[in-house]
């Protein structure tokens, strides 16, 4: 049959072309034509926030090409020997053959020291790209229906990368990232009742053993980049079969999105993007350095340098160990070690608090229609306020983490520093709170202004009369359409108390929080109601303004 | 200035005066930043304890007390030796100021090495204690740069920093950075123990080990020392590697993605 | 708890979905209704010639940029020695071969970016179009033949009707995963009683671990600092680094009469007191000693301890006390343990008491 089609073809147009034939022979194996009929003209919406995305995917890309380079030289192994090589100032000192290696790469390997720093630096790129990337999908409720899935794969990619950065900062076992593990070692012993064990298994028997990095490695550069990269290809497809999200504005709805044709304008930009990530990270390499192992040594247990940080992604976790006051309970021959355990607790309930967020919220709407309009920050004043809580303890963390080098820098007291931050740990996310959502129905009652008074130009009118105007001028329909293109919900109420039937039915304590909830979202004084059609007919009918 | 005004509702005018603002905070900051410090010339001369003992009367009496036993506002001197009066003098520590932070701090030196000779002289007629160390004591010749680093390490980084950047001790008082501090004072430091610092006495710690110690801070934080991988970002690790990675990585980065998505002028407007 | 106990008129209204660009004139009834897609309007790029000939020579220019950048990366690489240091203002001494090579993989990087994206935005077709969404969920009839096939699928293997079979295949597939659990049990060996024990014992003695000599009383000053190990332990040694991790010493000299503690008085030797190196929080080697306050800090979270009052935390998320080693002075005049720590040194565990 498709020798017969084949010919036919030839029959009236000769040969067709290689690259006609080649597509042909693959797509009579995989049907990609079909593939391509969908997605070759996919549309993308052009927002520069929509690139965050892509900034994460390609420094993932950069990390897991650049750290194939450096598996290809480096040694997993803690065996001691005793450095050769071209650094003066460590020559004849024992050292693991991990932290020997990573030396003979930065020095020894035409450039070694340069992948070694893209490397590193992408990490930290990936990590804060991935951060400000989930803070732009949450603030502009990208992660309403359909999305909140592809939202637990972007949380979980965050999670798993804060993992394969600690365990990849830990590989040179250089005394800076020593003491890091050294940390891990306190904080797993920390845990009732499987702590000692679970060290024990880690670490081979006591801190540090002979096997961490050998075992590190294997998490580091198999186990959680290969999920990262399953994950990461779930959350592509997902974007793909969503379809990406958009920001209101004329000829954009729930139904439809706006933008340019993957091939050529998308291929060309996002392909093109990736070279431009990759030559930025490229450049940070060649001028500034990351992570001199050279300089701090090797690690032996005994030793430590001050300005004990890990790489920023874990500062957070870094912070709460260092404010927690020291308790600690023992009761029948055991210990509770709440000044780690806590804070170990701590770290996985905030990070939480902010991933189950998306479906706390579609509870209390009860909406289940799919939102493929971006809200604006301030029209939903309460999701906002919560994040920049969040975001508040997570920077407090961060401050705390950097305690010692504040107090330097700024020529505080340490402690000072550590109980501004044990009081701001409670307080600043409540202050948060309250600002932020003053600061979006501010902005929202502007808008409001706007649509029905037009946009104040400063120029200032003087009337006939003697009166002092300042000109409004109108908006365009464009302009006033995007200003009131979002969805307002109204608070819900507890259901009456008795059923259709006339019988008194229980109403649940959910229900209750709900309509509570609800209310503290989309209560009175909570949102502004957006201006209504006859609102601004009023206006406008009456002439100008004042 | 009617343009101006007019433009004051601008879309952007937020944006122009934000970047304004930050612009002139970095300028006051530049402007009231604390300045460099100054180094002590090295000249040498005869000393008299005579001669030391008026600069001592003059500088140093009113809080150590006239015979150097000590006051309420000054430790005794008696027995803390030359080597501690030449640091503490010579770093511009001594005299203090009247009121004083957490701990007393590097400035201007304000005598001459003839006069801070002279006081270390009488000083040490006080009582035995530490002389100030001889050039070959402090001077790379003969030096186990690698050796130096352990010992660094073990005994001096926790403070220190793992290159002498510097660190934070409690209540305000900090390790000062090491760099560019003279080999001699260094050396001194060590023997003596200034402020909350402690001693590592030639018995804990040879004199073969302070002389690895300096030569290993020499080829690690001094001026002229390399950093292969460019900026060191004052050498402090991860935590201004991360704020590198914010404001100069992602926003790089962020600049860049602004621009690709960017709309490009139409051609009505250009 | 589902969206049906809320009040349909609660839900937002669906908004007034125009077809795209069909309406562009302002709605008499809706001031608000979406207007449309706005008319494409020309870059200059797209009237003028020359303007499109310009974007294609500084397109065509960064590619040409790209590829010197890419051979200057090899010259770069074959030319310059790997030891070379150069200083660059304002950046300092730096290593050359870093430099060259990370700057000219950068150009090459960013000038084919650049391009690539130079070209898009000024030579490529900028006109908007708008992709319908579809519904993700299913229509019914799609719903109901699915529902319809699994039921018949489940009905013909029966799963249902023979629940032995269902019921052990259950108990298989979960016991099967535990051989891979039990597999991990020889990761490592059972605490036992070792994390309280340490390299310390009766007589041995103090090595300085700067002179690796042993320690003699007169050798310690007061005001001064200084680690020791057990004697006998070189870190040459295989088990150096386990043995460190748990022994590391700090020795310091008070004034005995400075020293509040009773006990540690009596284990000190003439104001002469050891303390385990190793923080007891999650185990930094503590060492930020102040020798005028007689507090020790931990470089790592900030733990202080007083050395003069039996170690006890006075600030940061310490636990409990550094331990103490009980020392006296052997026949030979050196400093020796009188013993083991009597407690566990390093952080604290579940086991610790």
């Amino acid at each position: 049959m498709s020798t017969n089609e084949n010919s036919e073809s030839r029959d009236e147009r000769g040969k067709a072309p290689a690259g006609e034939r080649v597509a042909d022979w693959a797509d009579g194996r995989l049907g990609i034509y079909s593939l391509a009929k969908s997605n070759m003209r996919k549309i993308f919406p052009d927002h520069w926030s929509f690139m965050l995305g892509e900034v994460c995917m390609y420094s993932f890309i950069i990390i897991i090409l650049t750290g194939v380079y450096l598996t290809l030289f480096f040694h997993p192994s803690m065996n001691e020997v005793e450095y050769h090589g071209s650094y003066v100032p460590l020559q004849g000192q024992l050292m693991s053959e991990a932290f020997n290696s990573t030396l003979h790469i930065s020095f020894d390997v035409r450039g070694g020291l340069l992948i070694r720093q893209i490397h590193h630096w992408a990490a930290l790129i990936f990590l804060a790209g991935m951060f400000v990337h989930m803070m732009r999908v949450f603030f502009t409720g990208a992660f309403r229906k359909p999305r909140e899935i592809n939202w637990l794969f972007g949380f979980l990619l965050f999670v798993l990368g804060m993992f394969t950065g600690f365990t990849g900062y830990s590989l040179p076992d250089d005394l800076l990232s020593g003491t890091g593990v050294r940390f891990t070692e306190g904080a797993i012993l920390s845990m009732p009742i499987v702590g000692t064990y679970i060290s024990f298994f880690l670490f081979g028997g006591q801190f540090p053993g002979h096997d961490f990095v050998a075992r590190f490695y294997s998490i580091h550069i198999l186990l959680l980049p290969g999920i990262m990269l399953g994950l990461m290809v779930g959350h592509l497809i997902l974007v793909f079969y969503h379809k990406h999200t958009q920001f209101a504005g004329p000829g954009k709805s729930e139904k439809n999105v706006v933008g340019m044709p993957l091939l050529p304008v998308y291929m060309a930009k996002a392909g093109g993007f990736f070279f431009l990530v990759f030559g930025v990270i490229a450049a940070i390499a060649a001028t500034t350095q990351i992570n001199p192992i050279w300089a701090m040594g090797p690690y032996r247990p005994d030793q430590v340098s001050t300005g004990a940080q890990p790489d920023w992604y874990m500062g957070f976790a870094e912070g709460l160990i260092r404010y927690m006051p020291g308790w600690e309970i023992n009761f029948w021959g055991h210990t509770l070690v709440l000044g780690v355990f806590i804070p170990l607790v701590l770290f996985g309930l905030v990070l939480a608090a902010i991933a189950v967020y998306p479906f706390i919220e579609s509870w209390v709407t009860g909406d289940k229609s799919e939102h493929h309009i971006l809200d604006r920050p301030r029209n939903a004043p309460t999701r906002t306020a919560f994040g920049v809580a969040w975001v508040t303890v997570y920077m407090v963390g961060l401050i705390g983490g950097g305690n010692d080098l504040i107090a330097t820098h700024f020529h505080l007291s340490i402690n000072d520093v550590t109980w501004f931050v044990r009081i701001f740990f409670f307080a600043g996310p409540v202050i948060a709170f309250i600002v932020t959502k003053r600061i979006c129905l501010g902005l929202q009652r502007r808008d409001k202004e706007k649509v029905l008074h037009g946009r104040e130009t400063g120029i200032i009118k003087r009337l006939p009369h003697g009166e002092f105007i300042e000109v409004h001028e109108p908006l365009s329909q464009e302009q006033l359409h995007t200003l009131t293109a979002h969805h307002q919900y109204e608070p819900a109420q507890v259901g009456p108390a008795v059923d259709e039937n006339g019988v008194e039915r229980k109403i649940k304590g959910s229900e209750k929080l709900r309509a509570k909830l609800s209310n503290a979202y989309y209560g009175e004084d909570n949102q502004i109601p957006k201006p209504s059609v006859e609102e601004y007919k009023e206006i406008t009918s009456g002439h100008g303004h004042h | 200035m009617k343009k101006l005004s007019a433009r004051r509702r601008h879309p952007l005018a937020a944006v122009v005066v934000l970047l304004l603002a930050l612009a002139c905070t970095g300028g006051l900051y530049a402007a009231f930043a604390p300045a460099s410090k100054a180094q002590a010339d090295e000249t040498s001369q005869s000393l008299t304890i005579e001669e030391g003992k008026k600069l001592y009367a003059v500088g140093c009496a009113s809080c150590h007390g006239k015979g150097g036993q000590g006051s309420s506002d000054g430790p005794s001197l008696v027995g803390v030796g030359a080597a501690a009066v030449d640091f503490q003098v010579g770093t511009g520590r001594m005299p203090a100021a009247t009121s004083q932070g957490p701990q007393v701090v590097k400035k201007k030196n304000i005598y001459t090495q003839a006069q801070i000779d002279q006081l270390a002289a009488f000083i040490a007629s006080l009582g035995a204690g530490p002389a100030v160390p001889t050039k070959d004591l402090y001077g790379p010749d003969g030096a186990d740069i690698a050796a130096g680093g352990e010992l660094f390490r073990t005994n001096c980084a926790q403070c220190h920093n793992f290159v002498g950047s510097g660190g934070a001790l409690t209540k305000g008082k900090f390790a000062p950075d090491l760099q560019g501090v003279d080999p001699k004072h260094i050396y001194e430091a060590m023997q003596t123990g200034p402020q909350n610092m402690p001693s590592f006495p030639d018995t804990t710690l040879s004199e073969k080990n302070k002389k690895d110690i300096i030569a290993y801070l020499d080829s690690v934080n001094s001026s002229k020392t390399v950093n292969p991988g460019g900026l060191n970002l004052g050498g402090i690790g991860p935590v201004s590697e991360g704020l590198f990675a914010w404001i100069f990585g992602l926003g790089a980065l962020i600049a860049v993605a602004v621009w690709v998505a960017a709309r490009t002028a139409k051609a009505k407007k250009s | 708890m589902s969206s049906q106990d809320i009040p349909e008129e609660n839900l937002p209204a669906e908004q007034d979905h125009h077809a795209h660009g069909a309406v562009s004139v302002a709605d008499e009834k809706n001031p608000f209704a979406d207007p449309g897609l706005p008319p494409h309007e020309h870059r200059i790029q797209d009237i003028d010639e020359r303007a499109a000939k310009r974007s294609e020579r500084v397109v065509a220019m960064l590619f040409t940029v790209s590829m010197l950048a890419t051979v200057g990366f090899i010259a770069s690489y074959v030319t310059i020695p790997k030891d070379k240091a150069i200083f660059v203002f304002p950046i300092g001494h730096i290593s050359a071969l870093n430099f060259a090579l990370g700057l000219t993989l950068g150009a090459a990087l960013f000038c084919i970016g650049a391009g690539a994206v130079h070209w898009a935005r000024t030579l490529m077709s900028d006109v908007e179009v708008a992709d319908e969404r579809h519904a993700i969920a299913a229509e019914p009839e799609v719903k109901a033949k699915v529902l319809a096939d699994f039921k018949q699928g489940a009905k013909e293997s029966a799963i249902g009707r023979r629940k032995l079979i269902r019921n052990t295949m259950f108990g298989a597939l979960t016991l099967v995963p535990l051989s891979g659990v039990v597999l991990l049990r020889d990761l490592g060996p059972l605490p036992g009683t070792s994390l309280r024990h340490t390299a310390w014992s009766k007589g041995k003695l103090l090595v300085n671990m700067n002179t690796n000599e042993p320690l003699r009383p007169s050798d310690v000053a007061v005001g001064s600092l200084t680690f020791a190990k057990p004697e006998g332990v070189e870190e040459s040694q295989e088990d150096f680094q386990n043995v460190m991790a748990k022994a590391a010493l700090m020795i310091i000299r008070l004034q005995p009469d400075n020293i509040k503690d009773k006990r540690e008085l009596e284990w000190s030797h003439e104001g002469i007191v050891a303390y385990s190196k190793i923080c007891t929080h999650v185990g930094c080697p503590i060492s930020l000693y102040e020798q005028q306050t007689h507090h020790v800090l931990c470089p790592c979270h900030q733990s202080t301890f007083d050395l003069s009052d039996g170690a006890r935390v006075i600030f940061g998320p310490a636990g409990h006390a550094l331990p103490q080693l009980r020392i006296g002075v052997s026949e030979e005049g050196y400093l020796q343990a009188l013993g083991d720590f009597e407690e566990p040194v390093g952080p604290a565990f579940w086991e610790r008491g």
